[in-house]
């Protein structure tokens, strides 16, 4: 703890995860983040621990669900197609109510893609991924650092609710090197205690039965819906956003991961040349900090959403504000964009802000296509081409 | 007189769910008395496939884990290398063992995980309604295969015993089958060694076992004993395909 | 003497049994049982030698021998 290494982001992850107490892992060779299984396969064994290469994902995640059946703190990580096989296995693992955590290193897809990095598999880990109804915990860091100490945020939570928990990278984020701290004292494996539900050496209590289905009438939904109630909490509880420049800002760049790096720099030229924008970064991407935005749409006047796929993040984004504000979106699928390039959408997105509000809300005023209301408005006048009416909105 | 067959430790006392005349109850009943005959169903994990022994968790009276269709193996290899004083088995259907799940099948023989296999080879899928499996022999009807297998539509059937018979890893391979009282008797003696290799470390085993399935072969199980008699044991072999002994030798003859 | 009981609550009639034993001594009842099958049933008890042959084919772990 406290000094500063250099390293990769990939190794960074592996490292993070054993000193939070990882001593099982199971995974499948896979580009960008190949250097996650090598370093356990060395790394482990030396902590005690067991490093299996498995014959596909699909095994590599069954071995996972069978570790955390004992209560093994265990990993497992792949690249987008690979978490697409290990889906099936992480959704018996929400459904057996088994603590785990992944890390997704995105790269381009669909199919077989490319291997750069890519924020394509938003929606298959923020909804749940395979099949069925569940959740699991996203976090998304933006740093090396982070990578470095996120498995550890990862494992408490993912053992506080008993639930599966990933980190959502790429493969910049998992190739990039910068210098790290871990900010944790290594936790020690042996400093955990059975919870009560963790399967083997049953000497002297009753079986235990570790399953994800129930056929008796009416009760998977009981089950579903004791997982609902825990899913609220955690959105009451366990929301992880960053917020820069936002209070005095007209617009909010909106991004996570990766893209959020590089909206932060675009922020930075936004700001030297006097436009008042801010940058908001959900760390959790579930649970998704809705009601900060939601805040946040209160007092500012446009987002712009810059995330490296077609537009999945805007939804989330878009559901927060429910409306509220116009949110823009700067979508890169598959594509890294410059920070010149976002800054070019930052001010475009700027420039195209409806007026300031009113001074006077005015509620008891009639609103009639005056401009300054909200878009809604005049694009409810029929028979108006809608683009006309956009620019009519426009400074 | 004096009760003779008491109800195993190794099963929990219910009744079974298994249809009339099925396989899996006999080899339920010789699994559960093993567990208890050699004292580990205290550390025993078992893992329930995806197939008509579903409701295994229910019945084996020792810590349970059903998992995903056909990859019993691999959650067997995470909880046997996250808990090695435990011993693991896995309990697995055709469909499960030898079509969705034959990679961690191969893969696990190979590893020579220290694992015990316990393979239901009824030569079709129960669960869902009587579909060709792996193993459904040349001519049977499924009801996928309504007029019968045809190998030049569905192919050939798959022996598991000799397919593993080839990798090292694998220890113990053995083919018993549950249509005679005589065969329970020595499925049950091929379920313990395979057992006692794990408990001696000897790594993977896998006792395949040629079962009834009334209900899928549209027969009475009458009938259906005689079917395993006469059409599948001349496909499918008994015996030893591979032992512990055998490797000794061979690894014993190479130093 | 050696006899066997049959569980009517886990029998499910299959039969087996009744090919199982050397001295065909099991038969199947005429009267359903509760769970609704014609349950297998010591038709000879005095023929019964206890070898429990029945009981190791038994599916449903219905039998119960004495000896
Ligand atoms: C991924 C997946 N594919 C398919 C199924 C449907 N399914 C359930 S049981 C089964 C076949 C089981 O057959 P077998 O393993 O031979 O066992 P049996 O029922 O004959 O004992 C299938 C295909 C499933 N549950 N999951
Ligand atoms: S369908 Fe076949 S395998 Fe399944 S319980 Fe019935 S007899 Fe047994």
């Amino acid at each position: 703890m406290g000094e500063k290494i250099l390293m990769k982001g990939n190794e960074a992850l592996a490292e993070g995860a054993i000193r939070a107490g990882c001593r099982f892992f199971s995974g499948y060779p896979i580009t960008p983040q190949n250097e996650v299984p090598e370093y356990m396969s060395w790394r482990l064994p030396d902590e005690g621990g067991t490093f299996i290469q498995a014959e596909s994902e699909v095994a590599a995640i069954n071995m996972i669900y069978g570790a955390a059946s004992t209560g093994m703190r265990c990993m497992t990580s792949s690249s987008s197609p690979g978490i697409s096989l290990k889906q099936e296995g992480i959704s018996y693992c929400a459904g057996a109510d088994l603590p785990f955590f992944y890390a997704n290193v995105v790269r381009g897809g669909p199919g077989l893609g490319n291997i750069a990095a890519s924020q394509g598999d938003y929606h298959q880990s923020v909804r749940g991924g395979g099949h069925g109804d569940y959740r699991v915990l996203v976090l998304a860091p933006n740093s090396v650092d982070e990578m470095a100490n996120f498995p550890k945020k990862c494992y408490e939570l993912a053992f506080r609710y008993r639930m599966p928990s990933m980190i959502l990278a790429d493969g910049i984020l998992g190739q990039m090197m910068e210098p790290v701290e871990f900010k944790f004292e290594p936790v020690d494996p042996k400093s955990f205690k059975e919870a009560g539900w963790e399967l083997g050496l049953a000497a002297g209590r009753r079986k235990r039965i570790v399953r994800s289905y129930d056929l008796r009438e009416g009760e998977l939904e009981k089950i579903n819906a004791a997982r609902l109630k825990k899913y609220r909490e955690i959105e009451e509880k366990e929301v992880l956003f960053e917020a820069k420049q936002c209070d005095d800002a007209e617009l909010v760049v909106v991004a996570y991961g990766t893209s959020s790096r590089i909206a932060a720099a675009a922020v930075k030229m936004a700001r030297d040349k006097g436009l008042k924008v801010g940058l908001f970064r959900p760390i959790t991407l579930w649970p998704f900090p809705k009601k900060q935005l939601a805040k946040l749409a209160e007092k500012s006047r446009k987002f712009l959403v810059v995330e490296m796929s077609m537009g999945q993040f805007v939804d989330d984004v878009r559901l927060a504000v429910c409306g509220r504000i116009e949110v823009d979106l700067y979508a890169r699928p598959a594509g890294i964009p410059s920070g010149e390039e976002t800054f070019a959408a930052v001010e475009k997105s700027y420039k195209s802000m409806t007026p300031a509000r009113a001074a006077a809300p005015a509620k008891t005023a009639k609103p009639k296509g005056k401009p300054g209301r909200p878009r809604k408005k005049p694009a409810k006048k029929a028979g108006r081409p809608a683009k006309k009416t956009r620019k009519g909105g426009r400074r | 007189m004096e009760l003779v067959n008491k109800w195993p430790a190794g099963l929990v006392e219910m009744p079974l769910r298994y249809c009339p005349g099925c396989g899996h109850g006999i080899v339920h009943r010789i699994v559960g008395e093993c567990l208890e005959e050699l004292g580990i169903r205290e550390r025993t994990v078992g893992v329930a496939p995806v197939g008509c022994s579903v409701f295994a968790d229910d019945y084996f009276n020792c810590d349970m884990i059903q998992g995903p269709h056909g990859r019993g193996p691999a959650i067997a290899t995470g909880i046997k290398r996250s808990k090695p004083e435990c011993i693991v088995f896995s309990y697995q259907g055709d469909g499960d063992l030898a079509s969705i799940g034959m990679a961690e099948t191969i893969h696990s023989a190979a590893r020579s995980e220290n694992i015990t296999v316990i393979f239901i080879n009824n030569a079709i899928y129960g669960m869902t309604g009587g579909q060709m499996a792996p193993t459904t022999l040349i001519g049977q009807k499924a009801s996928t295969c309504p007029r019968g297998r045809d190998p030049k539509v569905n192919g050939y059937p798959i022996r598991i015993c000799e397919l593993l018979q080839s990798l090292e890893g694998a220890s113990y391979l053995e083919r018993t089958s549950v249509h005679t009282a005589a065969n329970a008797i020595k499925t049950k003696k091929a379920v313990k060694r395979a057992f006692q290799n794990q408990i001696e470390c000897k790594g993977f085993s896998l006792v395949e076992v040629l079962s009834m399935c009334p209900t899928g072969w549209e027969a009475t199980p009458l009938n259906s004993v005689k079917y395993i008699a006469d059409k599948m044991m001349p496909l499918y072999p008994l015996g030893v395909y591979r032992s512990p002994e055998q490797r000794e030798q061979k690894e014993g003859g190479a130093a | 003497m050696p006899e066997i009981k049959v569980n009517e609550r886990l029998c499910k009639g299959c039969e087996l049994c009744t090919s199982a034993c050397p001295k065909q001594c099991i038969a199947m009842s005429d009267k359903f049982s509760t769970t609704g099958y014609y349950p297998a049933m010591l038709a000879k008890q005095e023929c019964c030698i206890g070898c429990g042959l029945c009981a190791q084919i038994c599916p449903d772990l219905a039998i119960e021998v004495y000896k």
